[in-house]
């Protein structure tokens, strides 16, 4: 078995009384989609948070690259190759999709303190991001402020950002979210040749996406991992079925 | 060129028009209001780096506009007197020395101020810079040694080698050139890869740390570079009307900074430059009238707020453009 990219160990983390997250372990090993399913309120959003570094937990450790990353914070995380889309996209609403994609372009090739150069006529960023756009299909909408970008195109754009920091790992939280069924369709196509690239852990709430997708899959139900396995395991797991699948075993 | 940059030009030649015009005719009065627009469209400038690009509402920016005035007032005292600075160094009364002296200090003194307020935001961060701001006040009210209350006064304009500062012109002139010199900074900022890692701190915090880049950093060389451009605007500040005063640091002064920006188009190249031509004519023209010119001012502002966002560039060239 290959070397994990992201190997989580045993992380618990408490809000007062909730346990938010409960003696979760789980890794993603190269060229895999791991997918992590629950029903709402699971805690896969603090789990998420807790990756990438915008949480801390309460024990626990995250190792990501063979590195023990639980002292870094987000940039150092996404410095490091952790590419992470948000479940309500995030983006700078102002700038041009081009832009939004030149900023991972600017912040992978290392400094942003320069000050003189404009960056439109920097064809070391325009390049790069164009290519990006071009390989989520967004190109023919490069010049449009994010804020006025379909749904859909908004999370194609995280996806060409997280591209662009030449991701070592995707953390994608719920890219299905909102999209119109043809979307979707397009979407899991894109993602099934996102893998060979780096391995993906897809927290989703669109089951035909997961069972389509997923290498692997884990169940997360009150911050507490109840079956991790093979889509056909999962599938026939009876405390899965009656937890989140909402059938009587 | 842009509808923005033509507008820009309008608004520049506009202030630059205003003292010609005053020497054609022998206004000369109107010569000192242009400068002092000119003064505080390049306070205002710098303001606007930390304020309209990074989204810093600094309510402490007159610290740093009152600590270039004191560092003209307090260099310029000493040359007069002929009393050597601690440490042995001498007063001097050459600008370009003044300038760079306002500069550093107001940059170390950003440095400072920023690196523990940039650790909040909203109105933490609006209310730990005005305290900063209060602080430096009244310290320099409680200061006899360079006026303390009643100020410091300058006794001959500081000089600026080749050109006769004493004329209201060619001091126009100096302050004109380096409001150009800030605007072409701050048109190079924000085009940048800084610009734009500052623009996108400003808009989604999240998504600047998701792509690898710390906001805190960022926002940090924004505070100390728009302090430095506001503390060399002190100085020249201090020169127009050879006076300095604990005035300068207080709040009053720092929220005229922020009106100014408003009034003319947060984030926008010219919107300094617009706001400080308002303010200064309102601030002349009413106030002849009424004493009451602020409520004046207000109505202006509230309207401002109200139907036009951008500001006066704003509503002359539409909305910003960011490629």
């Amino acid at each position: 078995m290959a070397e994990p990219v992201l190997k989580l160990s045993n992380l618990t983390k408490t809000f007062g009384a909730l346990k938010a997250t409960d003696d979760v372990s789980l890794d993603l090993k190269p060229g895999e989609i791991h997918a992590l399913i629950g029903p709402n309120g699971a805690g896969k959003s603090t789990l998420i948070h807790q990756i990438a570094g915008s949480l801390r937990p309460d024990t626990g450790s995250i190792r990501f690259l063979g590195h023990d990353v639980g002292a870094l914070g987000v940039p150092e995380r996404a410095r490091m190759g952790l590419g992470r889309t948000f479940q309500i996209s995030s983006l700078t609403p102002e700038f041009s999709a081009l832009r939004n994609v030149m900023l991972a372009v600017q912040a992978r090739q290392g400094t942003s303190f320069r000050f003189f150069r404009p960056v439109m006529r920097d064809r070391t960023l325009t390049e790069p991001a164009m290519a990006m756009l071009e390989r989520v299909g967004l190109a023919g909408r490069a010049a449009v402020p994010a804020a006025e970008l379909s749904h859909g195109e908004r999370r194609q754009l995280e996806i060409a950002i997280a591209l662009a920091l030449g991701s070592k790992a995707f953390l994608l939280d719920e890219p299905m979210a909102g999209m119109d069924p043809e979307g979707s369709k397009t979407l899991t196509g894109f993602l099934d040749q996102l893998r060979a690239e780096a391995p993906i852990l897809l927290v989703e709430h669109d089951m035909d996406a997961v069972f389509a997708l997923a290498d692997r899959i884990t169940v997360l139900v009150y911050g507490r991992v109840i079956a991790t396995g093979t889509v056909e395991d999962i599938r026939n797991d009876a405390d899965v079925r009656r937890a989140y699948l909402g059938e009587e075993a | 060129m842009t509808r923005e940059t033509l507008i820009s030009l309008a608004i520049v030649l506009a202030l630059l028009a205003i003292p010609l015009w005053a020497t054609a005719a022998g206004e000369t009065f109107y010569i000192t209001l242009a400068t002092r627009m000119a003064i505080l469209a390049l306070a205002a400038v710098g303001l606007n780096i930390a304020l309209g690009l990074g989204g810093l509402v600094s309510f402490g920016h007159a610290a740093f506009f009152g600590i270039g005035g004191y560092a003209a007032g307090i260099l310029a005292s000493h040359a007069f007197n002929m009393e050597p600075l601690p440490f042995g160094l001498p007063g001097t009364n050459a600008m370009p020395v003044i300038w760079i002296v306002a500069i550093v200090a107001s940059g170390l003194v950003a440095l400072a101020i920023g690196a523990i307020s940039l650790r909040t935001a909203g109105v933490y961060f609006i209310m730990i810079t005005l305290a900063f701001a209060q602080m430096i006040f009244y310290f320099a009210i409680s200061w006899p040694a360079y006026g303390g209350e009643d100020g410091l006064s300058i006794f001959v304009r500081n000089q600026f080698p080749g050109v006769n500062t004493l004329n209201g012109l060619s001091f126009f002139f100096v302050c004109f050139t380096l409001l150009i010199a800030s605007l072409g900074l701050f048109s190079l900022l924000r085009a940048s890869r800084f610009g734009a890692a500052l623009q996108a701190a400003r808009q989604n915090e999240q998504r600047l740390a998701t792509v690898g880049i710390a906001p805190y950093r960022i926002r940090l060389a924004a505070f100390v570079i728009s302090a430095m451009v506001t503390g060399l605007a002190g100085a020249l500040f201090a020169d127009l009307n050879r006076f300095v005063s604990p005035s300068m640091l207080s709040w009053h002064m720092s929220g005229e900074l922020i009106v100014l920006i408003i009034l003319g188009g947060v984030g926008r190249l010219a919107g300094p430059v617009a706001g400080a031509m308002l303010y200064v004519a309102f601030e002349y023209f009413l106030g002849g009238i009424t004493e009451r010119w602020q409520l004046f001012l207000g109505l202006l502002l509230l309207a401002v707020v109200l139907f036009a966002r951008g500001g006066v560039v704003g509503l002359l060239a539409g909305k910003a453009r960011h490629g």
